[in-house]
This record gives C-alpha cells, structure tokens and sequence, in this order.
C-alpha cells in the first residue's frame, strides 16, 4: 500500500458511515441493533444518517476531515500538501467531534451562553459509541502521521502514532477525569469559587499539627503519611533486595519456593493481612495471649496504629520491591563483577563499588514504588490505623463520611500528589544520568559472584524470618475461611464455602447457587482484560522513553506516571464525575472498571519496562535498525524478548492489582459489575469474616493459579548462556571458580 | 500498513467489548442497597420472585451510596435507594437528589418514619429503626474484674481507661448520630464536657460506625458504642458480647428508602417502594439476621430486636442535627476540642 494512512482513513469511514454513532443501551456486542431497525433507527443510525434522517445536522461536518485526506492519494510523501492536509484534517476532526460532544448533551446544549446564541435545542445526544471511536482514533492517526511527514521523531509513523496515541489515552483518561476533581478543591459545597475556603482547607492543623512531637495530642495527617512512606519504602527496599540477593547469589536451596513466597502478600486481598495480624498480635492475639501467658506480659494494643500500619505495608509491598529488583539484580552483568575480582578487590568492596552501583535505578524503582504504595495504600490504615490517620483514608472519609466534603478531600489530594511527584524528582535526580547498561550483546558469559560471608548472613537472617511470619500469616487466613467465628469460636466448618461457592443442579445443567459467584467472574474476566493493556501501554510507554528522543520527553514521562501518584479514591470519584455524562459516558460499564485498572497500573508497567531498559545497549537496536528493520520490528523482534521479565512482572502485577484493588472500585462498579472487593468489603463491614476469608482464600488461589501460569507460558528470558552462581568462599580465581559452575 | 500501530487499535477495540451498557428489558431495577448484603439479597430474591421485575442490585454503604448520588446527579442511574441511616438520605433530599413520593402505607407507618417522611418533605421515607447503645465482652470484664456497665455516666469512669471503642463521627454517621444524641440529652457544652471525660477512656476512634463492636466480640475492646442492633448480630453468633440500652435514654436512628429523581424505571421503583413498606416483607427481615425495628405497625418485631417501646428513647430532632451546618459545627467541635486532647 503507497500510504501508511490509508487503512485508518478507511476505519474513520467505517466509523462515519456504517458504525452506530451513539452509545448502544443494549450494548453493542449483543448485536441487538441488528436486526432492530438499523440503520434507520435513530438510536442505532451511524452519524451520516444521524445528519440526514435526525436532524442532527452538526454530525455532517465530519466528513469533511474524512474526505480531504482523499485528494492524497496521488502525492507522494515529500509533497508539502501531504503533511498539511493530514495535520489539518486530523486536528480538525477531532477538535470538532469533541467539542460537539462536549456542547450538546442529553439535554440540548451544555453551555448556558449557547442557548441564547443559537436558542433552545430539542435534540439531545448521548454519549460516543463504536462509530465515534473509530472516527476519533482516525482522526488522531491522520494527525500524527502528518506531524511525522513533517519531519517529527525523523519521520517515523510507528513512534509518532504511539506516542500521539498515550498522549491521547492519558489525557483523556487521567488529565481529564482528575482536573475534575482538583477544580473541586477551589470550591465550596455548592459548587461556587471559594479561593479563601482552599486556604483555609490547606493549611488546617487537622494537616499540619505536628504537637505530637511536643506532647500527647496528635500529629497531622500530612506528617504521619509522610513518616510511614518513608519508613516503608526503605524497610521494603532493603528486604526485597535481601530476597533479591538470596534467590540469585547464594546457594539457597527452597529458591523457586522463595521465590513464590514472595509473591504472596501481592496476591492478597485487601483487609486479609490487617485481619490475621490483629488474630496474631492484636489484644486477644495468638501470640500476645502466649507472651501473656508465659511471660505474663500485659497485652496491649500496639498494633493498632503506626507500628501495625508499617507491619502490615511493609508485608504487602515487599514483594514489589523484590520484583523489580530481581530483575535487576539478574541483570548485571557478571563479567562487571569478574573484572573487579580479577583486579583484586574482594567480594564486599566488589558488591559495594560495582553491584550496588549498577543496581541503582533498580532500588530507586523500587524505593519509589513502595513510597508511593505506601501513600496510596487504603486498606491497611484501614483497618490496623487507629487513630493514626493518614491522608488516604482522609480522603475516602471525607467524601464519604458524616463530614461529605468533597473540596477537603481534593485538597487533601493535591497535598498526596505532591508528594509522590516530590520522591519522583528525587529519584530521577539520584540515578542521574550515568550509564547503567551491562546487556550488550557482546559476548558476555561468566557466572555470578555469589555474596561475602557476611552478607549472607545478613540476608539469610533477615529474608528467612520474614519468609516464615508470611508463611504464618497465610496459614492464618487459609485456617480463617473454614471456622466458625474466626478468632473465637475455632470449630471446623465448610459452611462459608457452601454460602460462597455453592454449585447446584437443575433443570438447564448448573446452576451457580453461591453468592460469591457472580462478583468473582466480573473479577476474573476484568482483570485478565485489563492485565494485557496495561502491559502494552505500559512497556510501548518505556520504549519510547528509554529509546527515543523527542521534544517534552520528561513532561510525557510525568504524564504517564502520574495516575500512579492518584490515590483511588480520588480516581473513583473523579472517573464519575468526568465519565457519567456524554460525551464519554462509561459509568455503569465494565469498559470503565478496565480503563480505570489499565491507567492505574500502567505506571507498573512503564517503571518496570525502564527499569529493564536501560539495562539493554543501545547498540542491538542499532543493529537491528542497521539491518533494515523498522522501529515496530525492532521493538517486537529485538526489544520485547529481552524484556520478557519486565512483561510478567507487568502483566502479572496488573492483573493481580485489578482484583486486589479497592478504594477507587468501591466508586465504579454497578449492579452488573460489581467486583469482588467491593463486595468483600460489605461481608468486613458486616463482620461476615468467615465468608470474606472463604472468598479471599478462593482469590489468592485463582490469582496464584495465575501467576504460575504466565510464569511457565512466558518463560525465562536469556541472556546469556550459563546461569549459575559460584559457590565457592573466599578465593575469587576464575579457574577455580570455573570447575565448581 | 506494517508501520502502523495496529496491536494497539486491535487492544482498545478488545477493551471496549465490555462497553455494553445494561440491557434495558421490560421491567428493570437498579437498586442501591445500604443495609447488611444478607438483607439486600434477601429484598433482591424476594422482589423478583414476587413481581418478575429484573432487579440489578449493589451494596454500598450510605456514605458512599449518596457520594455516588451526588456524583451522578447530572445522569442517575440508580431508581431507588434503600436502607441505610436516615441522616444521608435527609441530605440527598435537602440537595433534591431524590423525588417526592406518598407511598400508600404511609399511614400505616409507625410515628419516627412517617416524620422522617414529612422532614423530608416527603423525599424519603422511614423503613426500620435502630437505637445508640453499647455492648460490652462479659470475658474481659470478668477477667479484669470489673462490673459491667449500664449508663453513659459508667463509660467515662476510670475503671474502664482504655477499654472503650466507638467510631470517629467524621467518618462514621453511627457515631454522628451518638455524638448528636449526647448533644440533645444534655445540652451542647455539658455534652462536650462528657465527650472529653469519655476521650480518656477511648482506646481508638474507628473508621466504621459497627467495627467497635466487632472488636469487642474479638476482644480487642470491652466495651463499643454502637447500635443496638449490630450488637444483638453479634450476640446471636454467639460472641460472649451484652448489649445495654443506656439508662439515661439514648437516640436513633431511621433507616429510609429514597426514590432518586430522575429515575429511569421510575414505575419499578414505586413498585419496590409499596413492597418494601408491607409488613409481610418487613417481618421477613428477621430471615436475614436484621434486627432493627420494622417501620409497619403491623410488622412483627424481630425476638431480640431492642423494643421500642420500653427504651427510653429520646425527641431526636432528626430536622435540626441533620442540617449541613449544625453538622458542620459539631464536627468541627468536635474535632477541635476532642479528637486532639492528649488521653
């Protein structure tokens, strides 16, 4: 084909003339418009006959942008025209179909000054649907490939249409839907401007106080955030890289087990952890009633506030940290360490001046993620938090609570985003710009230096404990789902199973009795849709940042890190605001639940994606590009396969995030898609324990299934073409060395 | 072609698979439920057997289910709103979220919930009632010796330092309605005097109103301020937990039912409305494990449910204290003079 627009021209048509305009009620898979009075129905008409039949005359226009790319058929790329009559077209058609959208409503016009330019409006118009979709993503290809004729990104279509497109996707789906939200911090209850009210807002004591340090009275939420996430993120740093080092650099046998391990507290539903460590070491807790009994040491509460918030965080994301510096860890490169050996330093100083270093972006990743986690975290504060409030929940509490005050909640917010952008800066400022690459390409084979005595000791001792207390606490909530009343009456019972998961027979074959069901496969199939997008847009987002160069480069990184920085509570209400009315309406749709996941954890992704990058020479892109490949080959041949770690880790962790999370699903899900956690969360509030913890056990299981599965489906990446770990003690000769590998 | 990013396009089509919107058959319901999910499922099952109407039902609790009113208010997608405390359901009216409606049974309504009714201005309407009260674990008691207490006056006694839970009224309309109560039995600085007292005694202010009293059955607390009902729960499975009915009196609680405004099902939502309101089905809510009290007078209350009509229950105001800034002035109080002091 002569042009590369060509078939996304085309798309815009079958959008513009075939496709049904407007959102379907029915929905539009169950093909009901059919056989319904399409195409003249004007519930089902595509736009050409929406404008001819409906009076809906403003939809005509469109065809303009989609007829004038025609006239380039003839020209060749070079032709000045070409670039300027995609440009134009592209901008135009979607600058037009927006802000149509944006001006006419299900109830005429939008805006109040547009009623007495143009008078009252009869017609109304609902929000986009596939016809609209496809125009608009036309239009947006169109745009992009005229900007690249122009010369942008070197001309390449593959890399200006990606990035035209997540600049699209993110703007829409997270810029959008959260400028909603933060307009509402400048405004009052009713909804006019009160500029005064933020001020008063930002800077109350019930944020800054910090008399805690002075006397007994309590500290601001900003400060108690604050402290936990940086308490959190650098225990679970040093504990993931402890789980890092033991599973690739020492000669530990249950290493695959290990490995598993650490998977668990991800897979964990929320509130599960915070329950089975107040059954273990809250007031009537196993192990306090032991200590009070044997050492008669009067039980206390401590675990009901910062201490029992740490615990429980610093158990939840250290399987985060451990997964993206695996990654890393495996990553540098063993001659690196050779080299330093055969100049004579010893395994400590050679681990302290060249591993550690090389491993850098790797623990700033990782710090970052569960400084951030540990900000967003919801479920934990939640229930381990006590009167230790920090400003997740705040913000949860404060659109829902007694108080309904939705400009607090937006300034608490603002304050949240802040912070987590600050540790972004940080971080990027640390890594710097040194070069970080030991995947080359060049012959590249040793075997790695296992740690120092010493080291191992230390790792030994602090990854196998906390290995084991996990092992306890999943042992805890595998025993929970089959008592009576957990944490009191002990008796065995399956009736928590049977009301859950309960399978009958009748007369059309089974029959799905369980009240568990229903929420579990709007889950599953959510989250398994939701799991490869982001990792799509996760790792297409690294590559262009890591690989190319273009103008704007860190404000693009910004954007697509940012919804990480969200918390999802402010996700769930701003994606209401933003995406209940036309021209994007999704609420009530399991397209919003997926939209929602995708953006959330996408960031996953893209960090992950960097993270083993930068660790991949740019010299095999060379090559490739060399040998006449384009950028899109080079990305699925070259990059991709190398990436393979970075690809689990997101997908896994995406699909594993969706059924886990929490606090911005309470706001999206409908009575025909609720979602498992939501639903878990009434059996918590209800103190149905027993069930929550059947249903979260049934989870862990699925998601654990999961995990395996893409494991052992997606492979090992190799680099190089032994992996083994020298065992040997204290000599570092190769030749000795070798024998033993 | 090959330049183009089609696995992208591919996935978002894919992603929007999904997009159907609810189907729209003859006869649907979408149901906003803010009691216990038992009881929600029990109303859902019960409904559609009876009239054949396609019910979508969700729970959410009454915090969130009029955050997500208001947020939708420009769209509704929800018809009716049942369950949950009187006080967001009195604010979604005051907004005008919700629509006016005389259900016919209105007068065979028991007094608080046809008042309910008419300070709505008929936007809402009583379903069940519950009263403030507190529970406390007879174990810890024994254990540590100390006697079970019976009144308001007996939580802020020194004995009990460190044993007393009840939630933060930020967060939770329970303990809103507590703090309101205390307020109107003994005028708002006594009250806020013995709020202070109390402080001493108060181990943790809790996020949601019942989770005092579920530590409590966990014995984490010995004693949780909280709804009588949600303790006679509590009971009935068999923790080693008592409810008290305060002998000062105490205060309530309306549950309501709503219709939004704006409904799209506006004929099925009346429909629920009448249903919900006969007293066959509010004398089923036992089934459930509901121990509140129906708003039918000819609805059988629930054995262990608190009586109303031997509690010393008080006039709560439900119009005043339910009004935006009384409770913005409360809370402030509150948390101004209260949350803060150092125990």
């Amino acid at each position: 084909m002569k042009h590369s627009f060509i078939p996304w021209l085309l798309l815009g048509w079958v959008g513009f003339l075939l496709m049904p305009w407007y959102l379907l009620e029915d929905g539009f898979w169950s093909f009901v418009w059919l056989t319904d009075g399409y195409p003249t129905d004007l519930y089902y008409a595509p736009a050409i006959l929406q404008g001819l039949l409906g009076d809906k005359l403003w939809l005509l226009p469109i065809a303009l942008p989609l007829l004038a790319p025609l006239r380039l058929m003839s020209l060749t790329k070079n032709d000045p025209r070409y670039s300027r009559y995609l440009i134009y077209s592209g901008a135009f058609g979607l600058i037009y179909m927006m802000g149509q959208g944006f001006a006419i409503g299900v109830t005429g016009w939008q805006f109040a000054g547009l009623d007495s330019l143009f008078g009252e409006l009869e017609q109304q118009q609902y929000g986009f649907g596939y016809g609209a979709m496809l125009c608009g993503l036309s239009f947006l290809i169109l745009l992009t490939t005229g900007l690249a004729a122009r010369g942008f990104l070197k001309g390449d279509v593959f890399v200006t249409g990606s990035i035209g497109l997540i600049v699209a996707l993110v703007g829409v789906f997270v810029f959008f839907p959260v400028s909603q939200v933060l307009i509402s911090a400048f405004m009052d209850n009713d909804g006019a401007f009160a500029p005064t009210a933020f001020l008063g807002k930002f800077f109350s004591d019930n944020i800054w106080s910090l008399s805690c340090l002075s006397s007994g009275y309590t500290c601001g939420t900003a400060w108690n955030s604050l402290a936990l996430a940086i308490m959190t993120a650098t225990i679970t740093t040093l504990l993931g890289l402890s789980f890092a080092l033991v599973v690739t650099r020492t000669g530990f046998r249950w290493k695959r087990s290990l490995r598993l391990l650490t998977v668990l507290p991800i897979i964990t539903p929320p509130f599960v952890i915070g329950l089975a460590l107040i059954l273990l070491f809250g007031r009537s807790g196993v192990v306090t009633q032991f200590f009070a009994d044997v050492f008669s040491i009067e039980p206390g509460r401590w675990l009901y506030g910062m201490p029992g918030v740490l615990l429980a965080q610093v158990l939840s994301f250290t399987p985060i940290s451990f997964l993206v510096l695996i990654g890393v860890v495996e990553g540098v490169s063993p001659s690196m360490e050779e080299a330093s050996q055969t100049l004579r330093a010893d395994r400590w100083r050679t681990f302290v001046n060249v591993s550690l270093p090389l491993m850098r972006p790797g623990l700033a990743n990782a710090f970052l993620l569960a400084f951030i986690e540990s900000l967003a975290d919801f479920g934990n504060p939640m229930v381990l938090g006590g009167d230790f409030d920090v400003l997740s929940t705040e913000i949860f509490f404060a659109i829902v609570g007694a108080q309904n005050d939705q400009g607090y909640a937006a300034v608490l917010a603002i304050l949240l985003l802040f912070f987590t952008l600050s540790a972004f800066f940080l971080q990027r400022h640390w890594i710097g710009k040194k070069s970080y690459t030991t995947v080359t390409g060049k012959a590249d084979s040793g075997a790695y230096m296992g740690v120092n005595h010493g080291m191992k000791l230390a790792c030994y001792m602090t990854a196998l404990p906390w290995a084991a207390l996990t092992i306890v606490i999943y042992g805890m909530i595998m025993f929970g789902g089959f008592v009576q009343n957990w944490g009191y009456d002990n008796s065995f019972t399956l009736q928590h199973y049977q009301d859950a998961f309960s399978i009958g027979w009748g007369e059309f074959g089974v029959i799905w009795e369980g009240a568990a069901w229903d929420s579990l496969w709007t889950t599953l199939s959510i989250s398994a849709l939701a799991a490869p997008f982001t990792a799509i847009v996760g790792l297409l987002t690294a590559y262009l940042l890591v690989r190319q160069q273009f103008k704007w480069k860190s404000t693009f990184e910004f954007g697509t890190m940012l919804s990480f920085a969200i918390p999802g509570t402010v996700i769930g209400i701003s994606y209401i605001l933003a995406f209940n009315v036309p021209p994007l309406e999704l609420t009530g749709t399991g397209v919003i639940l997926i939209i929602c996941f995708v953006f959330r954890n996408m960031p996953v992704g893209v960090r992950g994606g960097i993270a083993a990058m930068s660790q991949l020479d740019k010299s095999l892109d060379e090559a490739s590009l060399t040998l006449g490949a384009n950028s899109l080959m080079t990305f699925r041949r070259v990059i991709l396969p190398l990436l393979r770690p970075a690809i689990i880790a997101a997908l896994v962790y995406s699909f594993v995030r969706a059924i886990t999370s929490v606090s911005a699903v309470i706001f999206l899900v409908s009575a025909d898609h609720n979602m498992a956690t939501s639903y878990i969360i009434g059996l918590v509030e209800n103190g149905e324990y027993g069930i929550a913890i059947a249903y979260c056990s049934v989870l862990i299981l699925v998601m654990l299934v999961t995990i395996i599965g893409i494991n052992l489906s997606v492979g090992k990446r190799r680099l190089r073409r032994t992996e083994s770990i020298s065992h040997t003690p204290t000599t570092s000769s190769p030749s000795f060395k070798e024998k033993h590998a | 072609m090959k330049n183009s990013p089609y696995i992208l396009s591919l996935a978002i089509a894919t992603a929007a698979t999904l997009g159907a919107a609810p189907a729209m058959a003859k006869g649907k319901l979408n149901v906003l439920c803010s009691t216990d999910t038992d009881w929600c499922s029990l109303m859902e099952t019960s409904f559609e057997a009876e009239t054949g109407i396609d019910v979508s039902l969700i729970r959410k609790s009454s915090g969130e289910a009029y955050a997500q009113l208001r947020a939708e208010a420009k769209n509704p997608k929800i018809d009716i709103w049942w369950g949950g405390t009187g006080d967001p359901h009195l604010q979604a009216a005051a907004e005008k979220l919700t629509q006016v409606y005389k259900p016919k049974a209105l007068s065979s309504l028991r007094d608080w919930a046809q008042n309910q009714a008419k300070v709505s201005g008929y936007r809402t309407v009583g379903v069940y009632a519950g009263a403030l009260g507190f529970g406390y674990n007879e174990d810890i008691l024994k254990s540590k010796g100390l006697p079970a207490p019976q009144c308001w006056k007996d939580l802020t006694k020194p004995m009990y330092k460190g044993e007393v839970q009840v939630a933060n009224p930020n967060s939770s309309g329970t303990s809103y309605t507590a703090l309101a109560t205390f307020v109107q039995m003994m005028g708002e600085d006594t009250a806020f005097d013995f709020l202070a007292q109390l402080h001493k005694n108060i181990n943790q202010y809790t996020k949601s109103g019942s989770a005092p009293i579920k530590a409590a059955s966990n014995g984490e607390t010995a004693i949780g301020i909280t709804f009588i009902h949600d303790i006679v729960k509590q009971v009935k499975k068999g923790y080693p937990v008592k409810a008290v009915a305060p002998c000062e009196g105490t205060g309530y609680e309306v549950g309501s039912m709503s219709i939004v405004k704006g409904a799209r099902h506006l004929r099925e939502a009346k429909v629920w409305a009448e249903f919900a309101l006969r007293p066959d089905i509010q004398t089923m809510a036992a089934k459930a494990n509901a121990y509140q009290v129906p708003s039918n007078q000819s609805a059988t209350t629930p054995p262990g449910a608190p009586d109303f009509d031997t509690l010393k229950l008080i006039d709560y105001d439900f119009a005043k204290y339910g009004a935006a800034d009384t409770r913005q002035h409360l809370l402030q109080r509150w948390d101004n003079e209260i949350k803060s002091l150092p125990r």
